[in-house]
Parts: structure tokens; C-alpha cells; sequence
């Protein structure tokens, strides 16, 4: 997941062109106050006009409590963002706010149900209560940890080893597994030291996260290299594809794979595991038919 | 030994019979850096000529002051393979009344060859000169002060000029041998305090390219190379120096080793990357007909297979010995580029002169295989359009366009299609990047040229390919 500035119009224009899994629009920390609502029409219109393809779009808003949050809420809801980021979130009640947002909006479009929800954890209390918020919404698709914010509020510092995040990580992985979700670790800022980086990235995939958050597209490859689809991994996400064909062809608008439902950001990301599988060469073009 | 050669700048114009209307040339090997072509015309209007032909290779921002030479009928008429900066900005609105004739490096070359062009007196800046004129771009002695390497575009100067004046800021004693401008073909030996401002002559230490989009084209570049059916043991190859080119040949040379792939030569504008893969043993020869940074002006100087070569040596297209006919693949840059393949690298989407032909022309033509390397979007500039603002290469010479978006092959090259799409490249068609660039951006609205030709563009072949109109 490539964090791209909601201020930058530059960046966001061809942020998907680097190949990221996903890309998050920030209207919360990279975005000055005075640039607030300019970012929040900049985010609206470039979700309404820019073609991204399969890459899935999520936008990171400003807390609810703030002046910015629920304007966010409509903006990037009615521009048909696949995923909302609430930063911060401590408790399981912010969740089902935030989720009265989405609804309220959706009802006003006649689109509800589709916009998901991503929770960041920042705090010792959002990890805490990791598994309330997993679990808080029908719409949560995943969880992440903001290690800056949450070291900061630990009264630690961020080290290279990232002894500090240990329990933090544990828990998210934990809390996601149980609630069935996924979950992505946070950011690595040095650009200069990718040997770093690939050890963060080896480390946040054996404790179990599903993706890497990333600031700059240099970081995608080496993401990629570390997480190379497994063999079964490619099967499931060639089932879920053959669904969909079969679905098509049935003229059916509902997919279902091994009888359950699978919705679009499933079939997204099971595009995506096979595009990993054919970039990395573990299968070929055709396979990937 | 009495030495005649050895005059003052002005003594050596004297003797040189230069009249009003005649043809002067220089040499840009000193690139931003040049004192060469300011101190010589200067000095030119102050003992009075006038309606003089600059031929240059080509100029720079550095050659502002020729504005004033122009409007006080000193310089009337220049030819060039590039403008750049205010002395551009001032030619594109209208301030010269014939037009810049613009000619590609190896067009320059056959036009002094032939005769197109006649040179009456040549001032050719050198790093190191003796006092009969044996003259190089290469460092002679511990007093060296301006190293620009090759003086590959100086050579059809020297060789074909009625008049030649060597400029130096480092007098040796004789012989300064080997040189590639010879005793024989020099009239005159001028000594001034510098030729040009090394620190604008090259840049240093070259740093990899951290720019994403940069990687992004490079990789999509080194994939079209190594899958294009020439990618074999003595393959040859010419890369230009922008953030991606340089990229390119990182990438290339990782495949080289992995494969046991060597290249016979690398052409053109030498770069450190070029001199690196040379130095370890993954390229041949290097043919220099311009040296880029301060790695490859030194490595010249002591490398016997890191060889000078002409511009007419280098590209010239009514030679058949050129380097460039033997040329496998060249990866170029481009300003604009259009859905017919046109390539414009001169004027930019402004209306405004802004780049150089170089060896564009030449290598594309030439080159067994060209390749364009080309953002399809620079901020709110769209580079992928329907028609190029000025035509520059045409269409039938390039072969292949790599954008961030995808990468085009020419129709006309069905076979590198298939080898390019069989490898997993995404082959886009260019009608569809000229669509997505206008979906992002839109439609530009039309530049405001007036109806005065400013500035003519050549072919290679001496016919004329396009005009350039005045901006208002």
C-alpha cells in the first residue's frame, strides 16, 4: 500500500503506474491545515477521473472529531473509494461511528455496502482493543499499525530493529487473524538504506501481515520480492478468478467460490496475487490465463 | 625552430582574410562551460565585421551575449545542431531575420564534407595545443585547466575549413601527439587565459537516478533491449545521458553478466557508465565522438580502445564508414513524440527552442534498432501527441516508444512486436497513449506561431524536414 499525499496532484495522477497493490490517498498527516479542503476536492476528483485500474484505492481521512472528518466522509464515499483509513482508532465505537458515516452518505447515492473500512492503530490503547475494532464493523477489511504515533505514544523511540513495535505487531497479526481480516504493517522512512528496509519486510512477513505500507515506489520491488505468492496462494486466487468467469458467463452478477460470497476487493486482490506470481516469474503469462 | 603560428587573437583573424559575410565555426565540446565562441565574436565586432555565418555544432545558454552581436549585424545567419536558454527564447520570437539552419550532428559533418557548408576560418578551443597547432581535449600537462575529452566535432573543421585558428588555455611544448586536430590543417596557435569554465564543461561524479519514474522507464527500456533478437554476444549500442538513458545501461549491464554477454563497441556520448562496463570487460571499444562527464575525458586520454572519432567518422549518413551504420541499438529521448512516430527533441511544447538534434537523427536512422524513451506525461506537458510541434526524426527511423504507460513498436517492425509481447512487455498501442495523455491532461490549446520561418530543420541528407515558426 503506497501512501501518496492528497495535496500532490503530480503524484497522484501516475501513482499506479509503479505497480503498488493499493494506493491511500492522504487527507490526514501529509496535508497542512490550510490545504485541507483543497486536498479533499483534489483526492474526490482524482478517484472520479483517473483511471487506476485494478489497483485498489483507499483514502486515509481526518479524524471524525476534527472539522475535516465527515467531509471527508462524503467527498471520498461519493468519488467511489474501494477503502476508508480512519487514523488513530482506539475503540470499537469510533469504528461503528465512522460506519454510520459511510451509511448515511451511501443511502444518500444509493450505493450502500461498498465502501470498506481499514482501522490504523497508532496507540497502546487502539492495540489494546485491537480485536473490538477488527471486529467492529462488517465493513472492516483490515488493520494497521502507525508505528510513528504509537512509539511516540509508548514514550519509546522507532530503532532499526524494531524491538519497540514487537508486541504491537503480534497483536495486530493476532487480532486481524481472528476477526478474519487482513492486516499491514507501517511505513519504513529511510529511502537510502533498502537494506534495512528488506529486513523490516522479511520480519513483518513471517509475524504473519499480508502487506508492507510503503512512501515511495522504489520500496515496491523489494515488497514484491519478499512476498512472492506460494503455490497455494496462486491456486486460491485462480479459483476465486474462475468464479468470476463462471459467473460471468451464467450472466450472474454474485460470485461465489467454494460456496461462499467473494466481493470486489477479494477478486482485486486474487488479480493481484497472480500479477505478483507472473512479475516474479513464478508463473508464466499464460498460466496466468 | 621560428614559429609563426603563435599569434594574438586578433593578429590570427588578420591573417586569417576573413571578410564580412564569411562563414565562422566553432565547436560546443566545452558545452555549458564555452568562453570560446563569446571572446572570439566579441573580439570579431569590435574590429568591425559584419553579416557573419555562425556554423556551430551547437549552442547553449552560455552564448546569451551573441543576442547583442545579432541586433548590432555582427552575426546575421546561424547554423547550429542546437539552441538553448535566452539566445533560443529571443531566436524563436523573431530576433534573427534568416532563419537558424539546424542540422543534426552527422548532417553537419557530410554538409562540411561536402561543401554545403564552407567553412572560411575555424576557431576551435582545445584543452592542450602545442605551438604548431597538434591540439586535444585531453590533459597535456599539470597546468590543464579546461578537459572536455573527444573534440570529435571539432575534427570536420579542421579538416575541411580554408582557415584554421586553434584557441588554448595550455601551451605545451611540441609535440602534443597523438592529437585529433593535426599541426597540418592549423594556420594559427592563439593562447588565452581559459577556454572555457570547467565546472560547466562536465559534471563529476554521475549519481544513479533516484527519480521513480526514471527507473520505471529504464527497466521497461532494459526489458525492450534485452528482448529485442539483438541482445547477443558482440551486440553494439549508443545510450544518451538523461537520468533514465543512464539507468538503462545499469540494468543492461546486470543481464550482460547474468547471460555472459559482452558488447564489441559503445558509441557516442561517452558516459562513466560506458567507461565502467568498459573497464570490466563487458564492452569493446569505445567510440567517442563526445565526452560527457569528466570520467570518460580522462579515461580517454589513457585508454587506447576508448578511440576519438569524428562526427564524420560518428554519423555521418553520406559515409558508408560511420560507426552508426554498424550500430545495433540506440536508446534516445524525446521532447514530443507522435502517433505517426515523429519524434521532435528541438522545440518545446511552448513554441519555444529549447533542445538539440544531435545525433538523433543519425543513430535512429542508422541504429539497427532505435528506442525512444519518453514519459508520456512531464507534469501537465503531454509527450505522447497527435502531431509533433516540429519534426525532428521521422517516424520511419524509430522503432520503439517506452512510456511509464506502456511501451509502442512501430508497425513497421511487426517481428520486434512479437519478441517484445512473447517476453511479457506491455505493448500498448501509441494511438492509445496519445488518448491517455489527452484523458489525463486534455487538449492543449494551439501554440501562437506567427508567419515568420525562424528556424529551418535539415535532414540528414541535406533536404529540408520541417520549419520553425516565430512564437508571439
Amino acid at each position: 500500500m503506497m501512501f501518496v499525499p492528497g495535496n500532490n496532484p503530480g503524484m497522484m495522477a501516475d501513482a499506479h503506474i509503479y505497480g503498488p497493490d493499493s494506493i491511500m490517498l492522504d487527507l490526514e498527516d501529509s496535508v497542512t491545515m490550510a490545504e485541507k479542503d483543497a486536498a479533499r476536492l483534489l483526492v474526490y476528483n482524482a478517484l472520479k477521473t483517473i483511471d487506476y485500474g485494478t489497483t485498489e484505492m483507499v483514502v486515509r481521512i481526518n479524524p471524525l472529531n476534527t472539522p475535516y472528518g465527515k467531509k471527508d466522509v462524503e467527498a471520498v464515499v461519493k468519488a467511489g473509494v474501494d477503502v476508508i483509513r480512519m487514523p488513530k482508532t482506539e475503540t470499537a465505537d469510533e469504528v461503528r461511528e465512522l460506519e454510520a458515516e459511510i451509511l448515511k452518505v451511501e443511502t444518500e447515492i444509493g450505493r450502500v455496502g461498498e465502501t470498506q473500512i481499514m482501522a490504523a492503530i497508532e496507540s497502546a490503547l487502539g492495540i489494546v482493543n485491537a480485536y473490538a475494532i477488527a471486529t467492529a464493523s462488517k465493513r472492516m477489511m483490515g488493520i494497521a499499525l502507525g508505528a510513528e504515533d504509537y512509539s511516540a505514544n509508548l514514550k519509546t523511540n522507532r530503532t532499526p530493529g524494531g524491538a519497540e513495535l514487537l508486541l504491537a505487531r503480534e497483536q495486530i497479526v493476532v487480532a486481524a487473524r481472528a476477526a478474519g481480516i487482513a492486516c499491514f504493517d507501517t511505513v519504513y522512512s529511510n529511502l537510502d538504506d533498502m537494506e534495512t528496509f528488506r529486513k523490516e519486510v522479511e520480519l513483518i512477513k513471517t509475524l504473519g501481515f499480508d502487506g508492507k505500507s510503503i512512501i515511495n515506489p522504489r520500496q515496491i520491488e523489494v515488497v514484491n520480492s519478499v512476498f512472492v505468492p506460494t503455490e497455494k496462494e496462486i491456486n486460491k486466487a485462480r479459483a476465486v478468478i474462475a468464479g468470476i468467469k463462471e459467473a460471468r458467463a451464467k450472466g450472474s452478477g454474485v460470485i461465489s467460490v467454494n460456496g461462499k460470497m467473494v466481493d470486489r476487493p477479494v477478486v482485486l486482490r486474487a488479480e493481484r496475487t497472480i500479477a505478483l506470481a507472473v512479475a516474479a516469474g513464478v508463473i508464466s503469462e499464460e498460466e496466468a490465463l | 625552430m621560428r614559429n609563426t603560428k603563435l599569434v594574438s587573437l586578433e593578429e590570427a583573424i588578420r591573417r586569417s582574410g576573413l571578410k564580412d559575410g564569411m562563414t565562422i565555426s566553432f565547436h560546443h565540446h566545452f558545452r555549458g562551460g564555452d568562453k570560446v565562441v563569446n571572446m572570439v565574436v566579441d573580439k570579431l565586432a569590435e574590429m568591425g565585421f559584419k553579416n557573419l555565418h555562425l556554423a556551430a555544432s551547437s549552442l547553449s545558454d552560455v552564448h546569451a551575449p551573441l543576442i547583442e552581436h545579432i541586433k548590432n549585424g555582427v552575426i546575421t545567419k546561424i547554423s547550429t545542431s542546437g539552441l538553448r536558454g535566452t539566445l533560443a527564447d529571443a531566436i524563436s520570437r523573431g530576433l534573427m531575420e534568416e532563419p537558424v539552419v539546424f542540422r543534426s550532428h552527422g548532417g553537419r559533418g557530410s554538409a562540411i564534407a561536402n561543401g554545403e557548408i564552407k567553412i572560411d576560418v575555424a576557431f576551435l578551443g582545445a584543452s592542450a595545443s602545442d605551438e604548431l597547432g597538434n591540439a586535444c581535449g585531453v590533459p597535456r600537462s599539470e597546468n590543464a585547466k579546461s578537459i572536455c575529452g573527444s573534440l570529435g566535432y571539432a575534427l570536420p573543421d579542421a579538416r575541411y575549413a580554408s582557415h584554421v585558428v586553434v584557441l588554448t588555455d595550455d601551451l605545451v611544448p611540441y609535440p602534443n601527439l597523438p592529437s585529433g586536430i593535426r599541426a597540418a590543417d592549423v594556420e594559427s596557435v592563439v593562447v588565452v587565459d581559459s577556454v572555457g569554465d570547467s565546472s560547466k564543461i562536465s559534471a563529476g561524479a554521475i549519481r544513479d537516478s533516484k527519480n521513480p519514474r526514471d527507473i520505471l522507464l529504464a527497466k521497461s527500456a532494459a526489458k525492450v533491449v534485452i528482448n529485442s533478437g539483438l541482445f547477443q554476444d558482440g551486440f553494439s549500442i549508443q545510450t544518451g545521458t538523461g537520468g533514465a538513458s543512464l539507468a538503462v545501461v545499469k540494468y543492461i549491464r546486470e543481464e550482460m553478466i547474468n547471460r555472459g554477454i559482452k558488447a564489441s563497441f559503445a558509441l557516442g556520448g561517452i558516459t562513466a557508465h560506458m567507461v565502467k562496463l568498459h573497464e570490466e570487460g563487458l564492452i569493446g571499444t569505445l567510440i567517442d565522438v563526445q565526452s560527457f562527464d569528466k570520467v570518460a575525458a580522462e579515461n580517454i586520454a589513457k585508454d587506447p580502445s576508448h578511440v576519438e572519432v569524428s562526427a564524420v567518422e560518428y554519423a555521418s549518413g553520406q559515409h558508408l564508414g560511420s560507426a552508426t551504420h554498424a550500430l545495433d541499438i540506440v536508446i534516445l529521448s524525446a521532447l514530443e513524440v507522435d502517433t505517426d512516430f515523429n519524434v521532435n527533441v528541438l522545440v518545446g511544447s511552448d513554441g519555444i527552442i529549447r533542445g538539440a538534434i544531435g545525433g538523433h537523427q543519425d543513430t535512429a536512422a542508422d541504429s539497427a534498432l532505435s528506442i525512444i524513451v519518453c514519459p508520456l506525461l512531464r507534469g501537465r506537458i503531454p509527450c505522447v501527441v497527435p502531431h509533433v510541434t516540429t519534426l525532428i526524426t521521422p517516424g520511419k527511423s524509430v522503432d520503439v516508444v517506452v512510456t511509464e504507460y506502456g511501451v509502442a513498436v512501430n508497425p513497421g517492425r511487426p517481428e520486434v512486436r512479437d519478441r517484445l509481447v512473447a517476453a511479457g512487455v506491455h505493448v500498448v498501442d501509441i494511438q492509445d497513449l496519445a488518448k491517455k495523455a489527452e484523458s489525463i491532461i486534455g487538449t492543449p490549446d494551439p501554440l501562437p506561431f506567427g508567419d515568420k520561418v525562424v528556424g529551418v530543420v535539415m535532414n540528414r541528407d541535406g533536404s529540408v524536414l520541417d520549419k520553425i515558426y516565430n512564437i508571439k
